[in-house]
């Protein structure tokens, strides 16, 4: 894409920490998220939900609901087109059930009435004749031969005969030798690991506000990633084209990955079709946690060789994956990034994406990733403790760099893991003394990062202040890192400079801010935007000069006369040609869109210290460290901010969040008192280290940096407890029960 | 739904014994309004009692003991502080109810007629020696706080009584007590198990001494045994030990999300051990 000479390297905003552009609305209350959306005329909508895992649909009788006051329509699947294929129905068969239920909260019907609580008793009046079948809610059961059959026919070609129907999909990758490089192994390691469902666990539930007319015109303003991806969903669901469907997206209380689907909005949209007036949909908590996506859970299986040295000669896994009732759990991600970090000359894995009555399984933060991450750096802790090596030491030892072939098959290009290791190494927590009942944990981890689909647009205002306008929603502080690259790129003041996130309607398609793209991608075009604003702008200082363009060349905000034959002109600024651009030629815009493919992978090392309560199980997080490589760190505070987030939910994932399932096949802790994310006070402030290995793909060297912090921390935190307590815990969460009864089983 | 503001506790109470359908008793509301907005319980009558005479209030009774009206928030014990100083752990354990912002709205009495098993606040007054009074149909009377409860969500009270506020005895001399709850977490959270002990010395020997557990039974319980575990000894490990057991064997909890039988049983004899040291310092440090 961008030539490594052509990147920049003295910037003037770029690494500087300015207030974010949407901060004050966001501290005031100001800021409107989506359940703070109103129309005249609006109607509310309520969904009614299976309290079955498994059941098959007989009768949907909604006179009753209907006969209420207030109430202006009822939807069912009877209400949504036939005919859908693929992934297409996929949607359409978890926004509204079909012939069955297919897990504890699926929706079956959805009320739109005159007030959110007439909406509420309408559903509970919708009355659903079900006949409960047998379920299975864990991914190692529901691969068994007499597993209740979720669904026949949901699998692809990769699935060979025999395996039970609910394996939809086998991926199978690697190299080299097995046998042998196992032989030359001192040491070798077989163990099974296993992760638990979690959710995203954003604050804000998702919400929109629907308008569709018989004319198939709509309107839709909703909470989320990617507002293009929403409106390609709906329409497909519906039945609509996609362009008369324009999509304006709220600001976004946390999305991880979880808002870059619909749930919903279709059904909104279906119900405004049938009552002919605007409809909203607020999610309750319950309803987030209970029916749309958290993340796959996975059983592992790893044999793990390993030279007395530290060298690895040998890795194999089996990975399966349950992502809910649907095909989709990320497993090959799992696979792809369990080993990502390690040159290992033979590798075999083995993977399966198996479903289960459970919600459909939704992006999380390097989807997949941080199940590989547990089982693989679990494995090579246990061989480190096994054999006395250092484990940063045996990493560095093993450790991939440019020109590395990856574990699942592509060549590395420049990237960064040495140096997190180095770092780590290095930095003062790696060598502080651990009190009792304390252990250290480390881990790396890898995400490969996106670049997607992008269209982003610029425009000069008449005053000399510039406006851009991006598809990509600001979740993580992306708009003060287009603005700084704007501002980088025209020399002009960050507070000159407003990123405007526009609706389907403004821009060409754009991906969600999903894969760490956002600064990336969206970064990318906004400096190949401005530039071309600003050959724009020499070219109007040129014209009133009466020189050559090619002699005028942009800087600090000014065109200058530059070159042997430039003549002598005072630096003409930015606001000076702004103010004139109607009579010089018109609106001075800049335009760009791509498919950028430079993304670069991003690597992280973590550094924890757990305390142990060896009388009760119960951990503490004592001391964490994230050292990860930014490529090129924009905004510093918020890739710091997400280098801290992604340790957060780690550490929540790896102790306490848990989808806990009853026999009956129900959602045991659809609330935050029982889901247990961790709250402000179990967490210590968590240190960051920025590393800065440039990308040679993005002009300022940017890489993706949201998503890698979440692979290492499950393991991490594995490795520290079992440092803290001499037990190895393969199971996560590592709930205090566990824990306690690993240490009294160990005697 | 009809919603009362009756002004007085008779009144109250002949709203609640006229009643035909389910009626629930508002306080601070922090059980009462959740139950609602989850579709846990819809009341026909929700009998206000904030503006009631005296129910925010804070009072010293004439033998040195407190009343604690029916609607005093949980920070109103937690800014008290010869309150503090008297019962240390009856305010530490409705302190860990709920956030900041529930603290100020949820109430020590809420807290006991929720019917919780794992309430936190109820064990410090259980062994506090804590009583309620009552206004009913058939009059007034005072009752022990652990005749309060009798299974998950269910207390003791007719039709039409109404507890009007709790009764904290005098603390009287080299006295302290501790309540602690073992949560995964920090904050919060669901106590999984909760043990309360109150005592007193004579020098270094204890003379009484009452021990409560939470959350590890229908109902949160005193264990005599427990107790008496600890009386005339110095705190000694022994003495602790049989403490510990005492409590483990008086556990008969469930199995569920929050916590498995073995855990809790264990647990709660871990942290007796604990609670039993908070409090023995604290009567050491009182005069």
């Amino acid at each position: 894409m961008m030539a490594l000479d052509d990147r920049k390297t003295n910037f003037k905003y770029i690494g500087t920490r300015p207030d974010r552009p949407d901060g004050l609305d966001k501290v005031t209350g100001r800021a409107r998220y989506g359940a703070d959306i109103q129309a005249p005329g609006m109607l509310h909508g309520a969904i009614v939900r299976s309290p079955h895992a498994h059941a098959r649909i007989l009768k949907i009788d909604a006179s009753k609901a209907l006969a209420l006051k207030g109430v202006k329509a009822v939807v069912t699947r009877a209400d949504f087109p036939t005919g859908l294929t693929g992934e297409d129905w996929n949607l359409q068969e978890n926004v509204m059930a079909g012939e069955k239920a297919l897990y504890d909260g699926h929706a079956v019907a959805a009320v739109a009435a005159s007030s959110a609580l007439i909406a509420r008793d309408a559903a509970k009046l919708v009355e659903v004749e079900y006949e409960p079948l047998p379920h299975v809610t864990d991914v190692d059961a529901a691969m068994r031969p007499d597993a209740p059959v979720i669904r026949e026919g949901a699998a692809d070609y990769s699935v060979p005969e025999g395996m039970h129907p609910n394996v939809v999909r086998r991926i199978e990758f690697g190299r080299g030798d097995m046998d042998a490089a196992f032989a030359e192994a001192d040491e070798v390691l077989e163990a099974t690991y296993r992760t638990e469902a979690t959710h995203q666990g954003y604050i804000e539930p998702h919400a929109c506000l629907a308008q569709l007319g018989a004319d198939g015109k709509g309107e839709l303003w909703c909470c989320t990633q990617g507002h293009w991806f929403v409106r390609r969903m709906c329409a497909s669901v519906l039945g609509l084209d996609a362009s008369q469907l324009r999509v304006t997206p709220s600001e976004i209380g946390g999305g991880f990955g979880g808002k870059t689907t619909i749930f919903i909005d279709p059904v909104a949209l279906a119900l405004s079709r049938k009552a002919g007036r605007p409809v909203k949909i607020v999610m309750s908590r319950s309803e987030v946690l209970r029916a749309t996506g958290p993340t796959a859970s996975a059983s592992m299986d790893i044999k793990l060789g390993m030279k007395r040295d530290g060298t690895i000669t040998a890795a194999q896994g089996t990975f399966r994956l349950q992502g809910g009732a649907f095909p989709g759990a990320p497993t090959a991600e799992t696979m792809q990034c369990a080993f990502a970090c390690y040159e290992i000359p033979a590798i075999l894995e083995i993977g399966y994406d198996v479903i289960t009555n459970r919600p459909k399984q939704a992006a999380y933060r390097a989807p997949g990733a941080p199940m590989g991450a547990f089982a693989a750096e679990s494995a090579i802790d246990e061989l480190c403790r096994r054999m006395g090596l250092d484990p940063l030491e045996v990493r560095l030892k093993n450790a991939v760099k440019e020109g590395s072939k990856s574990s699942y098959g592509p060549t590395y290009p420049r990237i960064g893991l040495v140096e997190t290791l180095e770092a780590a190494k290095a930095h003062p927590h790696y060598s502080a003394p651990l009190g009792p009942n304390q252990g250290r944990g480390v881990a790396s981890g890898y995400w490969f990062n996106w670049g997607g689909e992008t269209s982003v647009s610029m425009a000069v205002s008449e005053d000399g202040t510039v406006q851009v306008s991006v598809g990509t929603p600001d979740i993580g502080g992306s708009r003060a890192s287009m603005s700084l690259m704007a501002a980088e790129a025209l020399g002009i003041p960050y507070e000159n400079v407003r990123c405007n996130v526009v609706d389907t309607g403004a821009l060409g398609v754009n991906e969600p801010t999903h894969g760490s793209r956002a600064t990336y991608a969206s970064g990318l075009a906004t400096i190949e935007a401005a530039r071309e604003i600003a050959g724009k702008l020499c070219q109007r200082a040129a014209d009133k000069w009466g020189i050559d363009a090619e002699a005028v060349i942009w800087e600090d905000g000014c065109a200058k006369p530059s070159g042997p034959n430039a003549g002598d002109f005072p630096p003409m600024p930015i606001a000076e040609i702004a103010a004139e651009m109607g009579q010089t030629g018109g609106p001075i815009s800049g335009h760009f869109e791509a498919t950028p493919n430079g993304h670069g992978g991003s690597f992280g090392t973590h550094i924890v210290d757990i305390e142990v309560d060896p009388e009760t199980g119960r951990t503490t997080v004592v001391r964490y460290t994230v050292v990860q490589d930014a490529g090129k760190a924009i905004h510093p505070a918020y890739v710091e901010g997400q280098f801290q987030g992604g340790a957060a939910q780690g550490i929540g994932w790896a102790l306490n969040e848990e989808y806990i399932y009853g026999t009956d096949g129900r959602l045991q802790n659809p609330v935050f008192l029982d889901y247990r994310v961790p709250v402000a006070s179990d967490l210590p402030m968590i240190d960051t280290v920025i590393v800065e290995v440039p990308n040679p793909g993005h002009p300022y060297g940017v890489r993706g940096v949201g998503e890698t912090g979440i692979t290492p921390p499950l393991p991490a935190i594995a490795n520290a407890v079992a440092g803290a307590t001499g037990v190895r815990l393969r199971q996560l969460p590592m709930t205090p029960p566990r824990i306690l009864a690993a240490i009294q089983a160990n005697g | 739904m009809r919603y009362h503001t009756p002004s007085s506790f008779e009144e109250a109470s002949e709203i609640a014994a006229a009643a035909p359908g389910i009626t629930r008793i508002l306080a601070g509301g922090t059980d009462v309004l959740v139950q609602l907005r989850a579709d846990i319980v819809e009341p026909d009558d929700l009998i206000d009692i904030k503006r009631i005479s005296g129910t925010g209030d804070i009072t010293r009774s004439d033998d040195g003991g407190w009343v604690i009206g029916a609607a005093v928030p949980g920070v109103s014990l937690s800014e008290h502080a010869a309150l503090c100083a008297d019962w240390p752990g009856v305010v530490e354990g409705m302190a860990l109810v709920g956030s900041t912002q529930v603290q100020g709205r949820a109430t020590l009495t809420g807290n006991l007629c929720n019917g919780s098993p794992a309430a936190d606040s109820v064990p410090g007054m259980i062994a506090a020696g804590a009583e309620v009074s009552v206004v009913g149909p058939q009059g007034p009377r005072r009752i022990a706080i652990e005749s309060v409860p009798v299974g998950p969500g269910k207390i003791s009270l007719a039709k039409g009584e109404i507890v009007t506020a709790i009764h904290l005895p005098s603390r009287g001399a080299q006295g302290g007590d501790a309540y602690e709850r073992f949560i995964p977490r920090t904050e919060m959270d669901i106590a999984v198990v909760g043990v309360a002990v109150n005592l007193r010395r004579d020098g270094a020997t204890i003379t009484e001494a009452r021990v409560a557990i939470g959350a590890v039974a229908p109902t949160p319980l005193l264990v005599p045994e427990a107790g008496a575990a600890l009386v005339g000894s110095t705190l000694d490990d022994a003495s602790l030990a049989a403490l510990s057991e005492a409590v483990s064997a008086a556990c008969n909890p469930i199995d569920d999300k929050r916590g498995t039988i073995e855990f809790r049983t264990h647990v709660a004899g871990v942290l007796a051990k604990r609670v039993a040291r908070t409090a023995y310092d604290r009567a050491g440090d009182a005069k």
